[in-house]
C-alpha cells in the first residue's frame, strides 16, 4: 500500500514537471477551472440574495454544504480524475503496457498524465468552506467529523469514479454515464437536502448513499435537527457509507480487470 | 520444472453478431487459442511463429498475465501469471512492436528514470544497465529526445531498453524488427544473441521474419487457428513443410526453362525465371551452373516466407 502512494508520486511528479514545462499553459488552464467552478457558487449566492432561506438553511449553511461536497469530489478528481479516460486506454493499448509493469494497474491509470491545474477545484471549493466555516460554532466533536466529512466525501467520489469507469472494460466509451453520477452527485448535494421530497432524500440515504458526502455529518456541525426526523447516528455513519463505496469500487474493478479482453495484435 | 509451462491452454472470446433475419446480435464463441501445451526452459531462445490471427498475441497476453485463460494452466517462473502479475512483472520484460511502453511526451531520460524507480532497480545496477544498452543500441543522442519524436526504429529500440534495464529472467518480444532497415535489424538481431548468451536471458519472440528466427532461435513453435503445429527446430520445420528457397534470375534474352542441377524451374515470364530449391541446400552450386552455362543479368535468392511453409505444413500429414 506504502509503495503504491510512492508510486503514484513518482509517477505524478514526473507530470507535474512535463505540464511545468509550459508555465503559461498551466496558469490559464487553472485560472479558467478556477473561474468555471467558482462561477457555480456565484449562482448560488445571487439566488439566495432574493430569499432569506432555501429549505430552511441560510447562505452560509449552504456555503458549507458546498463547500465540503466541493472539496470531495475536487480531490477524487484531482486524484483519480483520469480513470474516466479508461476506454481510451484500453482503445490505445495503453492498458496492456501498463499491466507488464510491477505497479498496481490502478495506481497506473489514475497517476497517467496527472493534471496539476485540477488544483484549481480544491482551492475555489476550500475557499468557499473556510468562509463558511468561520460561521460555525466550533466544538472539538463538531471539528472530527468535519474532517472525517471532507475524508469520506473524497472516497465516495473517489470510489464512483473507479466503479463506474470500470464499465468501459465492457463497453467503448461511458463517460457521459459516469458524469451523471459523479458530477451530478456533485451538484445534487450543494443543496440542502430539505429542497427535495422525502422520498429523494430516502433513496440517496439508503440506495446510492451520496446524501453521506456532506448532508448528514454537515447537519451535526452546524447543530441541526434533521428536517426528515431519520436517526441521528445516521449524522456520524459517513466512514461506513464510504467503506461501502470503496468496497463496491474494489470490487467492480477487480471484476473488470479479470473480464479485461485486450485489443487486437 | 521449466521456466515457462503451459498446459491445455485455451482462450475464447464472446463476438456479437449480426445474424441476417434476426432482431438482436447473435453471440458466438471464438476460439484464440486451444490445446496449447509447451514448456520453454531458461535460457532458450524461442521463436513463436503464425499468420496473422493465429492467436500469438494472445498467447503472450496470457503469458504475462494480460489475459486471463479461459482454461488450461500456465506457470512463468513458478506462479501463475493473471494472478501474480504485478509480481511478476519485475521478473519479465515485454515488448509490443506495434505500441509503446515509454512514456509518449516524456524524453527517453525521463521515461528510463521513472522505470528505476518503479522498478526499484539497484541504481548503480541501473546506471550500468543503461550505459552498456544505450551504447549497444545506439541511443546516446536522443536520450533527450520526446518519444513522440522518434522514429519507429529509434523507438523500438528504446522500447526495448526500457524492458531489460531491471534485468528480466524472461524478454517476451512482440514483432521487434517490423519496420526496420536491414542495417538495424542486424544490429538488434545482434545485441539479442549477445543478451542470451551474456546474461542468460530467455526469449520468446513472435516475428513474421524467417531471418528473425533464423539468426536467433534453435527452436520454432508455430501456431496456426490457434493450435500448435510444430514444436522443435528450424531445420526440421523446413524439412516438414517441404519448404525451398527461390533463385529469381534475369536472362539477358527470353529463354526456355532453364535446367540446371539441384534446381527446378516453377516459373518463366519472358527473361524472368524462378526456379526453387531446397532450403538447407546451398546456393553457391546452382549460382555457379546458372552463370557458367547461361547470359545472366541479374539474380537475387528469395527466403521461403513463413505463411508458405505454414501452409504447406498444413496440407501435408501431420506426423506430430
Amino acid at each position: 500500500m506504502a509503495d503504491a502512494v510512492v508510486d503514484y508520486c513518482r509517477i505524478a511528479g514526473l507530470w507535474v514537471r512535463a505540464s511545468m514545462a509550459y508555465p503559461a499553459s498551466f496558469w490559464m488552464m487553472a485560472v479558467g477551472s478556477f473561474l468555471m467552478t467558482g462561477l457555480d457558487f456565484v449562482g448560488i449566492w445571487v439566488l439566495m440574495s432574493n430569499v432569506d432561506d432555501l429549505g430552511g438553511f441560510s447562505l452560509t449553511e449552504i456555503g458549507f454544504l458546498y463547500g465540503a461536497t466541493g472539496l470531495g469530489i475536487a480531490f477524487a478528481d484531482l486524484l483519480v480524475g483520469r480513470v474516466e479516460r479508461l476506454g481510451q486506454m484500453i482503445r490505445m493499448g495503453r492498458l496492456d503496457t501498463m499491466m507488464t509493469k510491477p505497479v498496481p494497474l490502478l495506481v497506473q491509470v489514475c497517476a497517467d498524465e496527472f493534471a496539476p491545474r485540477r488544483f484549481a477545484r480544491v482551492l475555489q471549493s476550500g475557499l468557499v468552506f473556510a468562509w463558511a466555516a468561520a460561521y460555525v460554532d466550533w466544538t472539538l466533536p463538531r471539528a472530527l467529523v468535519a474532517v472525517e466529512m471532507v475524508a469520506s466525501g473524497s472516497v465516495i467520489f473517489f470510489s464512483l469514479f473507479v466503479g463506474l469507469a470500470c464499465v468501459q472494460f465492457w463497453t467503448a466509451d461511458s463517460t457521459e454515464f459516469a458524469n451523471a453520477f459523479t458530477y451530478g452527485g456533485n451538484q445534487v448535494t450543494q443543496f440542502p437536502m430539505s429542497v427535495f421530497p422525502a422520498e429523494v432524500v430516502k433513496a440517496l440515504t439508503f440506495v446510492l448513499p451520496i446524501a453521506f458526502v456532506n448532508w448528514y455529518p454537515s447537519l451535526y456541525i452546524l447543530g441541526r435537527e434533521d428536517p426528515f426526523g431519520l436517526p441521528d447516528w445516521l449524522q456520524l455513519a459517513s466512514p461506513v457509507a464510504a467503506l461501502l463505496f470503496a468496497a463496491a469500487g474494489a470490487l467492480a474493478w477487480r471484476v473488470g480487470v479479470r473480464h479485461y479482453r485486450s485489443t487486437g495484435s | 520444472m521449466s521456466l515457462i509451462e503451459v498446459a491445455d491452454l485455451r482462450r475464447t472470446f464472446t463476438v456479437r453478431r449480426r445474424v441476417e433475419g434476426e432482431r438482436r446480435k447473435q453471440r458466438t464463441e471464438v476460439e484464440a487459442v486451444r490445446d496449447l501445451t509447451f514448456a520453454i526452459d531458461a535460457g532458450e531462445m524461442v521463436g513463436y511463429i503464425g499468420p496473422n490471427g493465429a492467436g500469438k498475441s494472445t498467447t503472450v497476453k496470457m503469458l504475462t498475465g494480460i489475459l486471463v485463460p479461459t482454461s488450461g494452466r500456465i506457470s512463468v517462473a513458478g506462479v501463475d501469471p493473471s494472478r501474480h502479475r504485478t509480481a511478476l512483472a519485475r521478473r519479465i520484460g515485454v515488448v509490443f512492436g506495434q505500441r509503446t511502453s515509454l512514456w509518449w511526451d516524456l524524453p527517453l531520460h525521463d521515461s528510463f528514470d521513472l522505470l528505476q524507480k518503479i522498478y526499484r532497480t539497484d541504481p548503480a545496477r541501473h546506471r550500468a544497465n543503461l550505459a552498456e544498452f544505450v551504447e549497444l543500441l545506439d541511443l546516446g543522442s536522443l536520450l533527450d529526445t520526446p518519444v513522440r519524436q522518434l522514429s519507429l526504429g529509434q523507438r523500438m529500440r528504446g522500447d526495448i531498453v526500457a524492458a531489460l534495464l531491471h534485468d528480466p529472467e524472461i524478454l517476451y518480444l512482440d514483432e521487434p524488427t517490423i519496420g526496420l532497415d536491414v542495417v538495424s535489424k542486424g544490429r538488434l538481431r545482434e545485441f539479442l544473441r549477445a543478451l542470451n548468451r551474456d546474461r542468460g536471458t530467455t526469449l520468446m519472440l513472435t516475428t513474421h521474419d524467417l531471418q528473425d528466427i533464423e539468426a536467433l532461435c534453435d527452436r520454432v513453435i508455430v501456431i496456426d487457428h490457434g493450435t500448435q503445429v510444430y514444436d522443435g527446430t528450424l531445420a526440421g520445420l523446413h524439412e516438414q513443410g517441404g519448404s525451398h528457397r527461390t533463385v529469381v534470375v534475369d536472362l539477358v534474352d527470353e529463354a526456355p526453362p532453364i535446367e540446371v542441377p539441384g534446381a527446378v524451374t516453377r516459373r518463366v515470364e519472358g527473361p524472368r525465371q524462378w526456379l526453387s530449391f531446397p532450403t538447407d541446400a546451398s546456393a553457391a552450386p546452382i549460382v555457379a551452373a546458372l552463370a557458367s552455362s547461361y547470359d545472366v543479368a541479374d539474380l537475387s535468392i528469395q527466403e521461403p516466407d513463413i505463411e508458405e511453409v505454414i501452409r504447406e505444413l498444413y496440407s501435408r500429414p501431420r506426423s506430430g
